[in-house]
């Protein structure tokens, strides 16, 4: 008689362990847990199964005994996501493509480079030191994010300010679709043939498919690069000096700003020379051929000087600016030290409005009792609001997600939108209806059908669906690895 | 000129109505692209205008049949400019429905990257936006990006608000005898790299002394030699296989030959054909808008 390794397992993970080998599918408890959560404060979420594919073939394949077995299935890169993207909701088959971290090919005269969605951010820059090019997306968690998250989430980073975010560095991307099938959308080089599905597909948040090549444009390092670090008497000053650099017409290469508690927070472990008395620090970085370079400095460092900062400092070294920035992007980690508790906003304002909105946050924090802490994207206007609390404090939870609506309703009311690069994932879905008409949502809706003739690709994500699954909650200590 | 104002979207949006096949007039500059819409469609024309112009924010607000010499007039004056580009008379929904990008992509970027939000009238007359007025945004799908490029196939823009750019101190053209990558290794983030398979023309953008001295170099070190402008680029547009046509012109870096004659479009993969169907069917089920044309007929 036959051996029949299978008889006592679960049906669907015998099916995907035919698919990918059975080591590399996960049903213990152990895994559904590692799987239920993202960087995010959601929880509720549950894994039905993990897979964890080595290639596009295998990835399909996984969709396709989802289906079989009717399931959703959810992808999932490094689990970094901020706005619960990769919260499993309907017992889903998670598809994780940490496993595909090949760097396939680079071609640096034609600037492009293909590689699998696993591949870590950080890992493909390393990869291309000394080619004179890099990957222009620097999202704060890119030591752990993956490539197929960033083109999941559209991510950006601070550098996205001159160079711009995921979608503008995405030339083509190979998708396992929905119904099983991988097509490869958008061209090597130039504008894309037919409909831009592959622009459509960046930032779908996993409801349109996974990714499982990636061609990215690379982008020549600059010749010169000055980063300067400018303190301010108030909050208000270094916004207003960040809304009047963008209005002279510069735009730089990145402008951070942070408060005094982010900057207390963050430099005893950084040592990134930011001063503990200035009210708010504010990190300009100027790139492009020398004399330019040199011209912006001067005018960024008189506009700073009009606008009454105390200091203006330019790096005088790498060494010095990869403090400089080593501090900005481990600051949420350091953040995480303060409270045990802690919720997080995304939105974008007009860059004109910095000043007044940010000092309207503090006010809605400051009358409901809360500790807000900002260090965010402030010249493409992106906000990241932090609550810090401590949830043990009775009704403090009422206050902050009072507070988070305000903020959200603050921004729109000026002219913002709900997320500027974490995304909407379970997190954002009830406020679309603020920003969206029901036309709106209906045409995004006609998009996301389109990919997804069953509803199988990460169900109840990015539009309001009504049904409920996994809440904002639990938001105990930061997970490790977590950034802005 | 007048702002475009949101009784002139209303009465576009009425004048698309909601039954009977209509195509969208622009300058007509690109009329046969993609496939001349189906004879006796009822024209409409969006409306024109600059509703708002915030050089401070970087963004404008414009009506869809604005032209972009219009528009141009307006941003100048800030010293600020869009990243399209077209022929005389085009206007600013019309050059974004056909998608194609700048000849000067190396610096201002692609053209669909400068569209922030588009008010549209769908196939069953209803307005809709996509997209936020925001520099960066990731608040839902992006449908922006699917709108550039769609001939007007998929809804009829009405009103963008579209991402604005300071324009260069500095810029010149020089030529000389070498493949492209030598040009491009001498100089850093070239506006435009034109290959004839013997000459590369270059143009360089930037701050004045910038471009003063990369010229310099390239001049003394690679010998290329100034130009008034780029060289005359041949009618007919296709995509680069890896080989140049006799008498072609390569877009280096943007997948565009400008050749004497002109060749077949390549055919999309089943797959791909099928999802762009779907979207198609689903954003317009009765085929009423623009029938006819044909984004995967666009060459390149």
């Amino acid at each position: 008689m036959r051996r029949r390794r299978w008889s006592t397992r679960d049906p669907l993970v015998a099916d995907l362990e035919a698919a990918v080998g059975a080591g590399h599918v996960q049903a213990g408890d152990a895994a559904v847990h590692l799987y239920s959560r993202d960087g995010s404060a959601i929880g509720g979420g549950r894994a039905g199964v993990v897979c964890l594919p080595g290639t596009a073939e295998e990835v399909a394949a996984c969709i396709r005994v989802a289906r079989r077995h009717g399931r959703a299935f959810v992808p999932r890169g490094a689990g970094t996501g901020l706005a619960g993207g990769a919260v499993p909701c309907d017992d889903p088959v998670v598809i994780s493509t940490t496993r595909m971290t090949r760097i396939l090919d680079v071609d640096i005269e034609r600037r492009l480079a293909w590689v699998e969605p696993g591949v870590v951010n950080l890992d493909l820059t390393r990869h291309l030191a000394g080619t004179g090019l890099h990957f222009a997306p620097d999202p704060s968690s890119q030591q752990s994010c993956t490539l197929g998250g960033n083109v999941a989430n559209n991510s950006g980073g601070p550098h996205c300010l001159a160079y711009g975010v995921t979608s503008a560095h995405v030339a083509a991307v190979e998708v396992a679709l929905p119904d099983g099938d991988l097509v490869v959308l958008g061209e090597e080089e130039g504008d894309p043939v037919g409909y831009d599905l592959r622009g459509a597909f960046v930032g779908g948040e996993g409801t349109l498919g996974i990714a499982t090549r990636i061609a990215v444009r690379l982008t020549a390092d600059p010749p010169e690069i000055a980063t300067l670090l400018l303190d301010f008497p108030t909050i208000e000053t270094a916004a207003d000096t960040v809304s009047a650099v963008v209005a002279s017409g510069i735009v730089p290469a990145a402008m951070e700003l942070m408060d005094q508690r982010v900057v207390r927070a963050v430099e005893p472990h950084a040592n990134a020379g930011y001063s503990l008395d200035a009210a708010a620090v504010l990190i300009v970085e100027l790139d492009g051929l020398p004399a330019g370079v040199a011209r912006e400095v001067e005018a960024v460092t008189r506009i700073a000087g009009a606008h009454g900062a105390d200091s203006v400092r330019v790096a005088s070294d790498e060494e010095e600016r990869e403090r400089i920035w080593k501090g900005r992007k481990a600051a949420f980690g350091a953040i995480a030290n303060i409270k045990p508790s802690y919720y997080l906003h995304d939105t974008v304002i007009p860059r004109t409005r910095l000043a007044e909105v940010v000092a309207e946050v503090n006010a809605i924090a400051d009358r409901r009792g809360l500790i807000v802490m900002n260090v965010f994207h402030a010249g493409d206007g992106n906000l990241h609001p932090l609550l810090v609390f401590d949830e043990r404090e009775p009704g403090v939870l009422e206050e902050v997600f009072a507070a988070g609506e305000e903020i959200v309703r603050l921004s729109l009311s000026v002219g913002g939108v709900l997320s500027g690069e974490h995304g909407i994932g379970l997190e954002k879905r009830q406020f679309m209806p603020l920003l969206f008409q029901p036309a709106d949502l209906d045409a995004q809706r006609v998009l996301r059908d389109a990919f997804d003739q069953d509803g199988v690709a990460n169900p109840h994500k990015v539009l309001p669906t009504g049904a409920s699954c996994g809440d904002v909650q639990g938001m105990t200590r930061l997970p490790e690895g977590t950034w802005v | 000129m007048s702002g475009v104002h949101p009784g002139d979207i209303e009465a576009f949006a009425a004048a698309v109505g909601t039954d009977d096949p209509v195509c969208v007039r622009g300058g007509g500059s690109h009329w046969m692209l993609g496939g001349e819409p189906a004879a006796g469609v009822r024209e409409v024309v969006a409306p024109s205008g600059i509703a708002a112009f915030d050089p401070a924010e970087m963004t404008v607000t414009v009506g869809a049949g604005t032209t972009l010499v219009d528009l141009a007039a307006v941003l100048v004056e800030a010293g600020q400019e869009v990243a399209l580009e077209g022929p005389s008379g085009a206007t600013v929904g019309g050059v974004l429905a056909v998608g194609r990008s700048s000849l000067r992509r190396g610096r201002v970027g692609a053209a669909r990257d400068a569209l922030l939000q588009a008010t549209c009238v769908g196939a069953d007359g209803r307005l809709f936006s996509a997209g936020g007025p925001t520099v960066k945004n990731v608040t839902g799908y992006d449908l922006c990006r699917l709108l550039v490029g769609s001939l007007g196939t998929l809804a009829l823009l009405a009103s963008v608000i579209l991402r604005t750019r300071p324009v260069p101190e500095e810029s010149c053209w020089l030529q000389g005898q070498m493949e492209p990558a030598a040009v491009a290794a001498g100089c850093h983030r070239p506006a435009t790299l034109l290959w004839d398979g013997a000459r590369t023309a270059v143009r360089l953008e930037g701050y004045r002394e910038d471009v003063e001295g990369s010229a310099e170099s390239l001049v003394a070190e690679l010998g290329l030699e100034p130009i008034e402008g780029p060289p005359a680029l041949p009618p007919h547009r296709s995509r680069w296989d890896g080989t140049l046509p006799e008498g072609g012109i390569l877009e280096v870096g943007s997948g565009v030959v400008h050749g004497p004659e002109p060749l077949p479009v390549p055919v999309p993969a089943p797959g791909v054909a099928a999802l762009g169907r779907r979207i198609r069917d689903g954003f317009d089920p009765t085929g009423r808008l623009n029938p006819g044309r044909d984004p995967y007929r666009l060459v390149a």
